[in-house]
């Protein structure tokens, strides 16, 4: 066989193996969406579950995911911009940063479960906090901080260096350049670092497990202290737990969770290349 | 600097103070649960001697806390899944960075980023719903719930982490280095195979870490498609048959137990096992990274 | 060399180095107030290190030592407890490339008055135009203050980079090689605005060429490697240089 020929070949199976990879994605998407959109009524969306979750709506998952996400950006966006603010603007290239690295590494590394595990062993039993809101938030604010510093620490980094100069040398401090100049410029790029942590945050389902999630509570919480149910652990529930349950409220409530999710992400790359195209270096 | 330190004001000092507490606040959380878990895991050896923790049975209820089939389950499905995912994902990155029209990976790169966001319980469901039944019909395994099945989901997840870092390694590599192999006479595809490919050699090696990382650790999709029996897979057919990983345990079972008992302790030391295998990956995937970039090679 | 009493800032026994890398050797050199001064020699002989020694823009490298004093106005101002944010004041700075910050042309230049105490409007208005007409770019930009200032041309960015220099009304300004990137029209208005100037603030300048040395000096350090070669009032060092090694470097023998 000519080399010309191997090579029509070889660039063939390349071009199956990338069609075989990403068509599921879609075949994913376009199954949750297509069998979930049965399932859905404005009923199914606002409604508290009936008949042991096997009618009604949703509700209390919705809104409880809604209430962990806000809990961890919360903690995780004020904790994760400093962070990555630090190590962009401020760290020296020394033993403690480079352990702050390390150990930025090994953060984004440990398993969800165990975060889960931890969250229960600090946060729900030491500090008596039970399984509530406040938990299950900051456990999960424990997995998106690393996320969050990475993206933003990224995005800080390529805001050009001489902009910092010409702040330092007309008098300026360090964090008057940070917050006037920096800041702004790393803006979108921060953001979509935050959007893309959260989203994980709101699909995670092992690390509230044991911190925050109810297995059925048919009200909204009352206070941080309280328990929710949540989307991402409804699903599980609904299709591992309960027998016979109709396919119409797993594949709806599953569409609700993709489509918060992709909408998350969507806007992420929406601002992303928006604020690309109007950037002035 | 030294003596030459500029001057600051306080509030800008004040500022910095806490920005500092926000950046190193990660080594302490990296201390937190590390030391968390060891106080909550380790007492357990006091109760079940290490032999009898590495033993061959998990049934908690009855006593028994020998771990091993776990770790063999969760050793199974994440071998299985690597094998699975890494020709694929590295292909795909070669298609996408060296062969793809600037259209298709401007459709391409969005997909991944999509299938990366997808949340695990999602992936678990389809996979009970489509991807079990579909097993059960064609290989005739009982429930379709087999170690296959998790490892297949786990070589989908795994994959936009091993594409889109496989990507940056290609990416990564000298335009020149390219442009002489072409020169020499050398075909496309010869270039990206001998050339191209092993330039970016340690950031696929770090691709194939992190993904490996992201398998192992993953939690529900697995418990939700694995059948979950803590049985030994050693038998020949045991691909086909239900497994239990290490994560699957923790999750199962950790909702049911008593407060400082021995199943209790028994758990978080899967905990500790857990976190030091994926610290280990995560360290070799980023040594070569942070190799890299004291060559100056990655930004 | 200038008297002593009448010299602006004055660099005393100066020497400097990048880690074990020693850049600026010995340095005694007085610069005189409201006059332009030239530093210049070829590629790496410190002459662009001396200038942000000036501001003390080298603080920001790590792993340098400075021996000997600068003084500005005969108080060091490496002393500890100076306070470098009103020194950087008083010390303005223009870059090579032009650097205008993201933002309109009225950001650039009020950038800096904006940083410390002036709030008034009123105050910041009459500052804006007068730090425009100041670097001569006023009549080119005055009906389009608001429009963002990386739509200017490079000479006029780099005037903007003077203006925003000049809104902080210093008492210095410190030009590293300003018209390296522009044109010669674009050069002339900048070297035009310097000459203006001088009368009211000291400048201190490293030329992008000899000629533009010559065109500018009223006062002329050559250095080499380290080394301040020579230096002398009014046009000296390039009419008549007393230094063999200055000579060939202005009649072009290296460099």
């Amino acid at each position: 066989m000519s080399r010309q020929a191997i090579q029509r070949l070889g660039f063939a199976v390349l071009t199956i193996v990338a069609v075989l990879v990403v068509a599921p994605i879609f075949l994913v998407v376009a199954v949750v969406v297509f069998r979930g959109l049965q399932g859905i009524s404005w009923e199914f969306l606002t409604a508290m579950p009936r008949d042991g979750m096997k009618a009604g709506g949703i509700f209390p998952a919705i809104v409880g995911t809604l209430l962990l996400t806000s809990g961890t950006a919360l903690v995780a966006v004020p904790m994760g911009l400093g962070g990555a603010i630090y190590l962009s603007e401020y760290a020296h290239d020394n033993w403690l940063t480079r352990a702050v690295r390390l150990a930025l590494v090994n953060l984004a590394g440990i398993p969800s479960i165990v975060y889960g595990l931890f969250g229960l062993g600090l946060f729900v039993l030491f500090l008596r906090l039970g399984t509530s809101v406040v938990a299950g938030s900051l456990t999960l604010a424990m997995m998106t901080i690393p996320v969050i510093i990475s993206t933003a620490e990224e995005a800080l980094r390529a805001v050009p260096t001489e902009f910092r100069t010409v702040n330092l040398s007309l008098g300026g401090s360090r964090w008057q350049g940070i917050r006037r100049i920096v800041l702004p410029q790393a803006l979108p790029g921060i953001t979509t670092g935050i959007i893309l942590g959260l989203l994980r945050a709101a699909g995670e389902t092992a690390p509230i497990l044991f911190t925050v999630a109810a297995f059925y509570m048919p009200q909204l919480p009352r206070s941080p202290l309280d328990q929710t149910m949540a989307l991402p652990y409804h699903l599980y529930v609904i299709s591992t737990q309960v027998p016979n349950m109709p396919g119409t409220i797993q594949y709806g409530t599953a569409l609700v969770l993709l489509a918060l999710v992709l909408s998350m992400n969507i806007l992420a790359s929406v601002i992303r290349t928006y604020f690309r195209r109007r950037r002035q270096w | 600097m030294g003596k030459n330190k500029p001057a600051a004001s306080r509030a800008d000092r004040a500022v910095e103070a806490l920005l500092r507490v926000a950046g190193l606040s990660t080594i302490g959380m990296v201390v937190l649960i590390f030391v968390f878990l060891l106080q909550q895991g380790l007492p357990v050896f006091f109760r079940v001697p290490l032999r009898d923790f590495l033993g061959t049975r998990w049934y908690p209820t009855e006593g028994y806390y020998g771990a091993l089939p776990l770790i063999l389950g969760s050793l199974l499905v994440t071998v299985v899944a690597v094998v699975v995912a890494v020709p694929l994902g590295i292909c795909t990155a070669v298609f996408v960075r060296e062969l793809a029209p600037g259209w298709v990976r401007e459709l391409l790169k969005p997909a991944i980023e999509v299938l990366a966001g997808i949340p695990s319980v999602v992936l678990g469901f389809l996979g009970m719903t489509v991807i079990a039944p579909w097993v059960r019909t064609t290989l005739g395994a009982p429930t379709g719930l087999t170690a296959l099945t998790g490892a297949v989901i786990l070589a989908y997840m795994a994959l936009p982490t091993i594409i889109s870092v496989a990507e940056d390694a290609l990416d990564a590599v000298p335009k020149s280095l390219r442009d002489a192999s072409l020169a020499m006479g050398a075909t496309r595809w010869q270039t990206i195979w001998k050339v191209t490919v092993p330039a970016a050699r340690s950031g696929i090696v770090t691709a194939i870490m992190l993904g490996m990382g992201r398998a192992i650790g993953e939690t529900m999709a697995v418990m939700m498609v694995t059948g979950n029996a803590a049985r030994m897979p050693l038998t020949a057919d045991s691909l086909f048959r239900p497994v239990r990983t290490i994560t699957a345990t923790i999750a199962a079972e950790m909702g049911e137990v008593a407060n400082g008992s021995t199943h209790y302790q028994a758990l978080f030391a899967l905990g500790i096992l857990l976190f030091l295998v994926t610290f280990l990956i995560n360290l070799t995937a980023a040594s070569a990274i942070f190799a890299k970039r004291r060559q100056g090679g990655l930004r | 060399m200038v008297d002593p009493i009448s010299a602006k800032i004055r660099f005393e026994d100066v020497s400097y180095a990048y880690g074990k890398d020693t850049v600026l050797r010995n340095i005694k050199l007085g610069i005189p107030s409201n006059h332009i001064t030239v530093l210049f020699g070829p590629a790496g002989s410190g002459k662009s290190t001396l200038l942000r020694l000036i501001n003390r823009l080298n603080d920001l490298a790590d792993d340098t030592s400075l021996t000997g004093r600068v003084l500005l106005d005969d108080e060091d101002i490496y002393a500890a407890g100076t306070d470098v944010a009103a020194l950087r004041r008083r010390v303005g700075m223009v870059f090579a490339l032009p650097l205008p910050l993201p933002g309109t042309i009225r950001y650039n230049v009020l950038y800096g008055p904006t940083l410390g105490s002036i709030q008034k409007q009123a105050d910041l208005d009459s500052l804006l135009v007068q730090s425009l007409q100041r670097a001569a770019l006023w009549d080119e930009v005055k009906d389009r203050l608001d429009s963002p200032a990386n739509r200017l041309s490079g000479g006029q960015q780099q005037r903007l980079c003077i203006a925003r220099s000049l809104a902080q009304q210093p008492e210095v300004l410190l030009l590293d090689e300003p018209t390296s990137g522009l044109d010669p029209i674009s050069t002339a208005k900048v070297e035009e605005s310097l000459m203006e100037l001088e009368r009211e603030c000291t400048i201190v300048i490293v030329p992008h060429s000899v000629q533009q040395g010559a065109r500018l000096s009223d006062y002329a350090a050559f250095l080499l490697m380290g080394e301040l070669v020579e230096q002398g009032p009014d046009k000296q060092l390039f009419t008549a240089p007393k230094d063999k090694r200055t000579e060939d470097y202005v009649t072009g023998r290296f460099g």
